[in-house]
């Protein structure tokens, strides 16, 4: 090998460009958010329109919910291979390749979306019809993102043959997970998208099944959420632990619960269906129980990172049953996010048990309860580690300090607090009724009258944010020209080392095959129904 | 590999957990025979009018042969049609509605209705309304630029003004 890592290194500009694309898409995404918790809350009616308020949302979904997400974790995944394998990435161009394929696709889709000819949201159901571009651009930057998951599983290959039977760096580990998991998840939605929307938006065929569409687009749905929050728990498991003077509770279990996520989230697509017709019942009982299995991984990982946090916080002379907690260095960025992030997780775990369970989610499915809760879960407990993450790289990446610490500090407090104040609310307005989706709220008044209050807090919360998202933003921009200085990425030891796992935590092949077969049972029959039996499809429809 | 003492047991208290979350919700599926409105039922949207069961006659409340209830409704951009509706309360009832154009989803706060409205497919909830009252039905799916005015009224009365 004789490889030495050194900064300013082989991947450093390639992690630096698709950091900086994800973060002028948080931007940008969270300037729209603010108007339009603005418009919705109907204060200046010259702000009043819903051609611009759905152009809007559909646009901050793509941007927050595809964009924002496929970069960041295309740019942590490069950086955090060469350093922790300790090599040159493999095929840097083709990586490069696949930004610029991912790019190229922003681009192209961004035209329609803010011209208003693809105000679809970003769940793009049918029948409602965008601009073929639209399509098209998004399909692009599924494309680019799958250079990424190559590159991953390039990369573990090559470091496992020059170094047989030893355990791959489990930050690798995760990454390759995920990277593995986004080529399953993308199937549903790649199909949805070359089979039946683009040809259907380009008038090659004349109508879709909206059944088959949204089943297929389910199998993507549920699972994407994992490809967003893989980095955070990667992230816990191998960055937090250094960066406070700790040391993984243990490795053994961060590998475990990142293979139950690729074997377990993809097959449970079904409870997005659950108020669907088309299926039957029985179907989404069985998806049901799978969604209820992903908490596992979840329980598991709140235990290691809990107790890796009560180590550190003994180690730093903490005592007693809470003494831990405040003797931790909280005046690190990555123990900062990683506490508030346990927090909202707790918070917004709850709620997803309720959305999961086959009865309760009749009493939130599509309101407002739901957009409180993947923000909170989302935009919050995953978000904010990114925000750790890019803290943390940064300096690694320029070589240079961060521009300011307290600023930083600063920063993660008021994300935490804005979207408790954003979505808090969000979850009771759901309980008492109000629909998500809408522009403005024109129904019965002794309804609408009790939501009034709580959509204040909604804008009280969303400058919050915003004001919060702006400081992160000059603080890393400023980090490109402070001080310089040599910092080492480094990733966390376990308490007990181990070089050498069983072969089954130290690779994919086994469990791919496992996720196929999971895959065709949950979904087989659910998908070839349409094929059996007659159905009609739908002409499109404009908004 | 090495698992701790307290891992382990903490592995336990999760999978016990899990299990009675789900023998819970099995328990209220099989139990109480709470489930979803499910079960795949093909028609087709564009001719919705021309079909008997969602034919402009034969929307609203109807009693059948076995004397139960049956309310037939069409979604369309952008309404529920009837766009007023009365029920019994206490009262079993099937509801049937289908879309004649896009992708609309209904939900009545504070009751247990609620379901998609897919064009292509017949949606189906039985209920039972507990509480007299003016109720709101209202779109809870993107449906173009008017979905915020797609609503209609539901009345709840009590049994013996029906
Ligand atoms: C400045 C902070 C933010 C504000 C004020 C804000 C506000 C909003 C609002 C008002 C909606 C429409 C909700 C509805 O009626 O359904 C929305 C949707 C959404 N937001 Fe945010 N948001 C913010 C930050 C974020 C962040 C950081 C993310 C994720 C990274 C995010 C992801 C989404 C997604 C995926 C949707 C769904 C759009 C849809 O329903 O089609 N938001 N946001
Ligand atoms: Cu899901
Ligand atoms: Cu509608």
């Amino acid at each position: 090998m004789g490889y030495e890592m050194t900064n300013n290194d082989n991947v450093n500009g390639l992690s630096l460009a698709n950091f900086w694309v994800g973060l002028i898409a948080i931007t940008l995404g969270a300037v729209l958010g603010v108007y339009q918790v603005i418009e919705r809350v109907g204060l200046f009616e010259w702000l009043d329109s819903p051609t611009l308020y759905f152009a809007s949302v559909s646009t901050h979904g793509v941007l927050m919910g595809f964009v924002v997400t496929t970069f960041m974790i295309m740019g942590f995944g490069y950086y955090a291979a060469t350093t922790s394998l300790k090599m040159p990435l493999p095929g840097k161009g083709l990586a490069w390749f696949g930004f610029y394929v991912s790019l190229t696709g922003t681009l192209l889709a961004a035209v329609p979306l803010l011209l208003g000819e693809a105000s679809v949201m970003y769940t793009f159901y049918p029948p409602l019809v965008a601009h073929p571009a639209f399509y098209i651009g998004a399909t692009l930057l599924v494309v680019g993102s799958w250079f990424w998951c190559f590159e991953m599983i390039w990369a573990m290959a090559i470091w496992k043959k020059a170094h047989p039977g030893e355990a791959v760096p489990l930050v690798h580990f995760g990454n390759t997970a995920n990277a593995i998991m986004w080529i399953f998840t993308t199937l549903g939605v790649a199909s949805e998208m070359l089979f039946q929307l683009i040809p259907w938006s380009l008038g090659l065929i004349e109508t879709v099944d909206v059944g088959l569409a949204r089943t297929l687009f389910s199998g993507t749905l549920h699972a994407i959420v994992y490809f967003w929050l893989f980095p955070a728990y990667i992230a816990m498991y191998t960055m937090v632990p250094k960066a406070i003077g700790s040391k993984l509770f243990s490795d053994e279990m961060g590998r475990i619960a990142f293979i139950m996520l690729l074997v377990i989230s993809v097959p449970i697509g079904m409870h997005h269906l659950y108020l669907d017709p088309f299926q039957e019942a029985g179907w989404k009982f069985v998806h049901m129980f799978g969604t209820f299995l992903v908490a596992l991984p979840t329980f598991l990982t709140g235990f290691t990172i809990i107790a890796t946090l009560e180590l550190a916080g003994r180690l730093h002379g903490g005592k007693g049953l809470f003494g831990w907690i405040t003797a931790l260095p909280w005046k690190e960025p990555l123990m900062t996010a990683v506490g508030c992030s346990m927090m909202m997780l707790t918070f917004g775990g709850f709620g997803g048990l309720v959305n999961a369970a086959y009865s309760l989610d009749t009493m939130v499915h599509n309101t407002q309860w739901i957009t409180g809760h993947f923000h909170l879960i989302f935009a919050g407990t995953t978000i904010i580690m990114y925000f750790a993450i890019v803290y943390h790289m940064f300096p690694r990446l320029l070589g240079r300090t961060l521009y300011s610490n307290s600023l930083a500090l600063k920063q993660l407090w008021l994300w935490f607090v804005g979207m408790l104040v954003l979505t808090l609310p969000w979850h009771y307005l759901g309980i008492i009724g109000q629909p998500r989706r809408i522009s403005s709220a024109p129904y019965d008044s002794p309804l609408v009258e009790q939501w009034v209050p709580y959509d204040l807090g909604m804008v009280a919360g969303g400058i919050i944010l915003l004001i919060s998202v702006l400081m992160l933003v000059f603080n890393l921009y400023k980090t490109h020209s402070s001080e310089a200085a040599n910092l080492v990425m480094e990733y966390a030891e376990s308490i007990h080392p181990a070089p050498r796992v069983p072969a089954l935590l130290n690779g994919f092949g086994f469990w791919s095959v496992v996720v196929i077969i999971y895959l065709i049972t949950s979904y087989g029959y659910p998908i070839a129904q349409f094929f059996i039996y007659e159905t009609f499809g739908a002409t499109t429809w404009g908004v | 590999m090495h698992i701790d003492q307290t891992e382990k047991k903490w592995i336990y208290i999760t999978l016990v957990m899990t299990v009675v979350m789900m023998g819970v919700l099995t328990f209220y599926a099989v139990g109480s025979n709470i489930h979803p409105p499910s079960g795949f039922e093909p028609i087709d949207s564009t001719r919705l009018h021309l079909s008997e069961e969602f034919g402009e006659d034969n929307l609203g409340l109807k009693k059948n042969e076995d004397g139960s209830l049956t309310l037939t409704m069409v979604a369309a951009r952008y309404g529920f049609y009837p766009s007023t509706v009365e029920v019994p309360v206490q009262t079993p009832i099937k509801i049937r509605i289908a879309s004649a154009d896009v992708l609309h989803g209904v939900h009545v706060p504070f009751t247990n209705f609620a379901t998609m409205v897919v064009p292509g497919y017949i949606s189906e909830v039985n209920t039972t309304f507990q509480k007299t009252g003016d109720f709101t039905l209202l779109c809870n799916e993107y449906c173009g630029l008017g979905h915020d005015h797609m609503w209609s009224r539901l009345k709840i009365v009590p049994k013996s003004s029906l």
